[in-house]
């Protein structure tokens, strides 16, 4: 198939090679011309090219600065005093940020605690243990899991979701880890479906399938060789994934937790469903909290005053901020495994 | 009681292999749930009237006709706007950025704009376009989704031009071709599949995308063909009627549900498809 096409192009073009070449009568000229021509188109579209590229750099930095520009009114009344403030008061204009930020940084781990263990047994399922033909379709579904829009995960999280939690399943919690001293706390209060610890279950059914595909992808990379020679020696599977493959693709895998870290920091729709939204500072999980994210959805466009909407914006920023640093971590470890993978082959 | 070292080692084996299937289940147990509920409550509330008449005001009846078309016409500008810019910058960075710095630093910036929040990208949409011109309006919403479809176009498009061998860009070059007709005419044809493919999932992500339109396009009960007038569109539709006390408004949004997981899973299984028919 390649070939065929690769067939196509050399004879296209060596058919107009030749009619150039039949054309040797043409005026020097002429063809000094055309030459010069095509340099020109060279030229514009290695520019034009050029300047697409520079313009997603642009566009960065325009984000920034804007997000910037727009928080630089709460910036200046309120300092660093904002990020350990818990007011969040429209009427007196007293802004805080400190519960939507610790509220987006308790949900995604929530999120990663589940999700951590979960999309690493997936992520052995895969490679390891499933029959081969099944393997494409299991991971086809749980990759699907990652294309159901949020909302999606936010409606079904309000309407299906919390009330069966709240009937069947934070009941059994408030009795039996609601007992154990010392972690009581977490589980007081009224059972009511949504809150913390609701939003950071969706969370986790949210981030498994990007972390498990990662996981998966490294775990792949591992030389059948070393594998096999665990084997040989008489390692049980579980032993060599721990022992071999596991230390192996450390890098990888704590890179595709901070991908799932990124995604869980920044996710809007569905914790704003679940979370309860009020701005307050709870020990207990069960209760209702705030996040960025969710801050931003259920206020921005119903903040009046300059000041409301800049601390609006600030919020944005810390949380570009936070993924930016999560993100550029994972980034960095990635990086390593591939030096490491370039190495060894 | 003593265990003998090589039973507890199978023991333990066994135990994490059990785990890992549990594991595998409990991923999968999600999707049905979901997928499940959707088909059961959504189903219920799509008629013909859904794709006939106008969202509803409340104790109406209706439909989501200006929705589905408000979506489908920012989605369309946004892949419109995104594309080119994407394709463009992605043959930058796999074709002609091998010297300076302008391709190492654009690649850790598109895939840091790869996984930002989206609704930051809706602020900062708000912030450059919606807080300077007044209004909420259609163009700032297909903005803020082809700020999010560049990214993802970017990256795939750089990826499936690297996988094209040099020895095809070296065939056409010692034939006497140009740069640009080496790209245009070799390798953009050769990776054709693959680059379509990033362009079917980043119109599938933006499909389901609702906090950038929250700050931009907003929502609009009417028929509105206006760009420059907020525009109704399914996700923020949904939003809002899902949290609103009516019934009829809360199936309206299942039906809205089922409908946009339907096209968006649709869209990606397509992108599957598509890929696997790619042949090198």
């Amino acid at each position: 198939m390649r070939n065929h096409f690769l067939l196509a192009v050399i004879t296209k073009i060596s058919l107009t090679r030749l009619q150039s070449g039949l054309a040797k009568t043409m005026p020097t000229a002429h063809r000094a011309a055309k030459l010069n021509q095509q340099r020109l188109l060279d030229w514009v579209f290695r520019k034009a090219t050029w300047f697409f590229t520079a313009l997603v750099f642009v566009l960065l930095a325009a984000l920034l600065l804007s997000l910037l520009i727009g928080s630089w009114p709460a910036i200046q009344a309120f300092g660093f005093d904002f990020l350990f403030s818990t007011q969040w008061n429209p009427v007196t204009e007293k802004f805080g940020a400190l519960v939507p930020i610790i509220g987006t940084l308790v949900t995604s781990l929530i999120a990663l605690s589940i999700g951590i263990p979960v999309s690493f047994g997936i992520a052995l399922f895969l490679t390891e243990l499933s029959p081969p033909w099944l393997r494409r379709p299991l991971g086809t579904a749980i990759e699907l899991l990652a294309g159901i829009p949020s909302i999606i995960y936010g409606m079904w999280g309000l309407f299906v979701f919390a009330p069966f939690f709240a009937k069947h399943v934070q009941p059994g919690m408030q009795s039996t880890l609601g007992e154990i001293a010392g972690i009581g706390f977490l589980f007081e209060g009224a059972v009511m479906g949504i809150g913390m610890l609701t939003a950071g279950i969706i969370l986790a059914i949210m981030v498994i399938p990007f972390i498990a595909s990662v996981i998966r992808d490294v775990f792949e990379v591992v030389p059948v060789m070393l594998k096999e020679s665990a084997y040989a020696l008489g390692a049980t599977t579980w032993e060599v994934i721990w022992y071999v493959v596991l230390p192996y693709t450390k890098t990888g895998v704590v890179g595709g937790i901070m991908l799932g870290l990124g995604r869980a920091l920044g996710e809007t729709m569905a914790v704003t469903f679940v979370i309860g939204n009020a701005h307050q500072l709870h020990a207990s999980l069960f209760m209702p909290g705030n996040s960025i994210a969710s801050a931003l959805a259920n206020e921005f466009t119903e903040a009046d005053g300059d000041l409301y909407t800049a601390a609006l914006i600030e919020l944005g920023l810390i949380l570009f901020l936070i993924t930016f640093v999560v993100l550029a971590c994972s980034k960095i470890l990635l990086l390593q495994l591939k030096k490491r993978e370039g190495k060894i082959s | 009681m003593k265990i003998p070292i090589y039973t507890r080692r199978r023991i333990i084996n066994a135990i994490n292999l059990t785990f890992s299937v549990l594991a595998m289940a409990f991923g999968l147990f999600w999707l049905f749930w979901i997928l499940l509920t959707l088909f059961d409550k959504g189903l219920d509330g799509i008629s013909f009237a859904t794709f006939t008449q106008m969202t509803p005001s409340p104790g109406d009846t209706g439909g989501l006709l200006n929705a589905i078309a408000g979506s489908l016409v920012m989605v369309t500008l946004a892949t419109l706007i995104g594309t080119p810019v994407g394709i463009m910058a992605g043959t930058y960075l796999a074709e002609f950025g091998q010297r300076g710095w302008l391709a190492p630093v654009t690649r850790f910036v598109n895939d840091i704009l790869l996984s930002a929040p989206s609704i930051v990208i809706g602020l900062f949409v708000y912030t450059v376009y919606v807080a300077k011109v007044g209004h909420f309006s259609g163009w700032a919403g297909a903005l803020a989704l082809s700020l999010i479809v560049i990214p993802v176009v970017v990256r795939t498009t750089e990826d499936m031009l690297r996988l094209i061998p040099n020895s095809l860009r070296e065939a056409a070059i010692a034939l006497g071709a140009p740069q640009w007709k080496v790209v245009t005419l070799v390798t953009w044809r050769a990776s054709k599949v693959g680059i379509m493919t990033g362009i079917l999932l980043a119109v599938a992500r933006i499909s389901g995308e609702t906090a950038p339109l929250l700050f931009t396009a907003l929502n609009n009960q009417f028929w509105s063909a206006d760009m420059n007038r907020p525009m109704a569109n399914l996700p923020v539709v949904i939003f809002q009627f899902a949290m609103s006390p009516y019934e009829y408004w809360q199936e309206l949004a299942w039906a809205g549900a089922l409908l946009i997981t339907l096209s968006v899973l649709g869209l990606n299984v397509a992108a599957r498809i598509f890929m696997r028919k790619r042949d090198f």
